[in-house]
């Protein structure tokens, strides 16, 4: 923004002139937003790093920068205890097998969805659309008790499922694609609106069916928006505590890292520093999610409000 | 290779939105047609009924004897061109042009003889592997050609596909676009705004305006004889002269001069038509001499217009450009009595 109205600025603006005053201070203070956020961001991580590697005494008596002074006493005791006192390679393992299908579901059905509700005729579309986008503003917490009773009556509980030797996520599959299903075809949607119609056309006349156009057309147009919802849904299922509690519990053998490491407090009293240590790890994966895709994240979260 | 026929065709959205009205013409085979009128006059939709991209509310549309109306858009046998030439953008040149025969599901050697044969005509061989990103405007203008052309339809549909280029380039595509037409012995059916490429590229050209065909006919048939006050006043640039005039014994009175009609017109009150460049600097019948109170003066080079007033009316002439005139000069013309129009003012039909 700044630098458009900048460039836009006539070349005869002279220095030091009201107009080139206005245009410098909002660019600093974008530039003390942008690093005030981050710094907000990046002190308690570093924080919470620092603390990690600090042993329960000296966590217990000064605060986490007076490590950061001479003499250094780092140690890695926090993360050995952690891995021999928790599961945590089971609740890895359980979030990864928790947190790819509940991502890979709903995006795909949204995916579905969305070219229907956008490029598809058939009565009622916008209404079920609407309909749709209402269900954005139901609380979650409202759904647990009916969709328990559901679950419950069509024998998807994890202790029937590990009975008959099916993963004991797919309740926790259903739920995540269900509450992620609204906003990912809204996203969604808002992309596929913005591609030009002539495309549309013209593969029709050349002879595209529905299902090459989504495929060979869409589809590969959509990767920035495809790529900014994978990120959301994925950490909201990674980051997600109570959903997962609520529909296949705590037992160890299923219970993803967010659960485990609640649990490391209850089970550990006082032995917080295990917790940095635990809270740091499961922080990894989030972060090369997003890292790793965030060169279409902004792309995505633009899709369909600035053109190109 | 094939006839277009529409037949008493009409496009109707809702009850009192009727954009299309009884749309009769005959589109021979390998004619190039152009269907030209201003934004909003139904020559787009028109375009779209045919290539199937819009369902047809009356009427007959025939492509050869076949009649189209329920044929699905890629069973027509027919290629368009798009304003935006609508590439898909993820896709090199090569598969942009690859694509209608992919879905064709001709054999790999067949697709690349065709893709290949069609970069060769419309010079895009060092360009295959791009992105259209990577291309300038005339260059996506040539692949979306290209995609039309390697597919052999027998009729290609263009709507306004000059439309993005600049000045200099759209009058070179122009002429490639005519070349094109020689060469490849289709029916191409043309849309635009610009009356400079309907006279300029159309074998025939069908002028509409508010959904309603005011008329078919060869650009020399239309420039010189109009049916209607619109056709008269769209083709042709600088804009034909209109002044009102009063009938007395086959002698039509404007405000200022009279000329004799070379035929007679039963009407009291019309519209005296005449081009800017029958109004010459050269007075050949005195009868119809006229003075003009220059305003503006436009020195094209080969042309001069001078665009003044005279009487009560506004006129433009085209005159010799050695000719020294400057604003505010009141100058003798004179009027070429041979290429006068009458137009009557009700029915706005052209009685001479």
């Amino acid at each position: 923004m700044t630098a458009a109205a900048m460039s836009q600025a006539p070349a005869t603006t002279s220095r030091f002139s009201p107009r080139w005053l206005a245009d410098r201070l909002s660019g600093v203070v974008l530039h003390i937003a942008v690093i005030s956020l981050t710094v907000a961001w990046l002190v308690p991580t570093a924080g919470l790093l620092v603390t990690s590697f600090r042993n329960p005494v000296a966590i217990g008596n000064s605060g986490w920068w007076t490590a950061l002074s001479p003499p250094f006493k780092f140690t890695l005791d926090n993360y050995q205890q952690m891995f021999e006192t928790s599961n945590l390679g089971q609740s890895f393992f359980n979030s990864f097998m928790i947190s790819i299908p509940a991502t890979v579901i709903p995006v795909t059905i949204a995916a579905f969805a969305a070219y229907a509700f956008t490029w598809m005729k058939f009565p009622g579309r916008d209404w079920i659309f609407l309909a749709l986008v209402g269900l954005l503003a139901v609380p979650l917490q409202l759904t647990f008790v009916p969709i328990q009773k559901v679950l419950v009556a069509a024998q998807l509980t994890p202790e029937h499922l590990i009975a008959i030797g099916l993963p004991p996520f797919i309740p926790l599959w259903l739920a995540h694609a269900g509450y992620g299903l609204p906003f990912s075809i809204y996203l969604l949607s808002n992309f596929f609106r913005a591609l030009p119609s002539d495309l549309f056309e013209s593969a029709e006349i050349d002879g595209a069916g529905t299902l090459t156009v989504f495929f060979r057309i869409v589809l590969p147009l959509s990767v920035p928006a495809l790529a900014s919802l994978v990120i959301f849904q994925f950490l909201w299922v990674w980051n997600d505590l109570l959903v997962a509690l609520i529909y296949v519990g705590g037992t160890a053998d299923v219970a993803p890292v967010t659960v485990t490491l609640v649990n490391m407090i209850d089970t550990l009293g006082n032995n917080y520093q295990l917790l940095t240590a635990a809270a740091f790890f499961s922080m990894i994966v989030p972060l090369i999610v997003f890292l790793s895709l965030q060169r279409y994240f902004v792309r995505g979260i633009l899709a369909g409000s600035v053109k190109g | 290779m094939a006839s277009v026929t529409f037949d008493h065709v009409v496009k109707r959205y809702t009850a009192d939105l009727t954009v299309v009205k009884d749309f009769n013409v005959e589109i021979k085979d390998k004619e190039f047609m152009v269907l030209v009128g201003p934004s909003g006059c139904g020559k787009s939709t028109a375009l779209r009924m045919l290539a199937g991209l819009e369902p047809i509310t009356e009427g007959q549309i025939r492509i050869g004897d076949r009649v189209v109306n329920n044929v699905a858009a890629k069973d027509r046998d027919i290629a368009m061109v798009f304003q935006s030439y609508a590439l898909y953008p993820h896709m090199s040149v090569y598969d942009n042009m690859a694509f209608p025969l992919q879905m064709q599901h001709m054999k790999k050697s067949d697709i690349d003889k065709r893709v290949q044969n069609a970069s060769r005509i419309l010079g895009l061989d060092n360009f295959l592997k791009r992105k259209p990103r990577a291309l300038s405007g005339g260059q996506r203008q040539r692949v979306a050609l290209g995609r039309a052309i390697v597919r052999n339809p027998k009729v290609f549909l263009l709507d306004e596909p000059l439309s993005n280029l600049d000045a200099k380039l759209r009058g070179q595509t122009r002429i490639e676009l005519q070349k094109l037409h020689r060469d490849l012995e289709t029916t191409f059916i043309y849309v635009t705004h610009d009356q400079v490429e309907a006279m300029t590229m159309g074998d025939r050209i069908a002028i509409m305006n508010a959904g309603i065909l005011q008329q078919v006919g060869t650009p020399g048939e239309i420039y010189d004889h109009p049916a209607n006050l619109f056709v008269a006043g769209f083709i042709g640039s600088p804009t034909m002269n209109f002044v009102p005039a009063t009938m007395q014994n086959g002698t039509a009175k404007a405000s200022g001069f009279e000329v004799k009609l070379p035929k007679p017109v039963r009407a009291g009150k019309g519209m005296l038509g005449f081009r800017p460049e029958a109004v010459t600097d050269r007075v050949t019948d005195e009868g119809s001499a006229m003075q003009m109170k220059v305003d503006v003066v436009e020195r094209l080079g080969s042309d001069q217009f001078l665009y003044g007033q005279v009487g009560g009316d506004s006129v433009t002439a085209r005159v010799d450009p050695r000719m020294k005139v400057d604003p505010g000069d009141t100058v003798r013309l004179g009027l070429d009595t041979r290429t006068l129009h009458f137009f009557d003012s009700e029915t706005e039909l052209a009685l001479v």
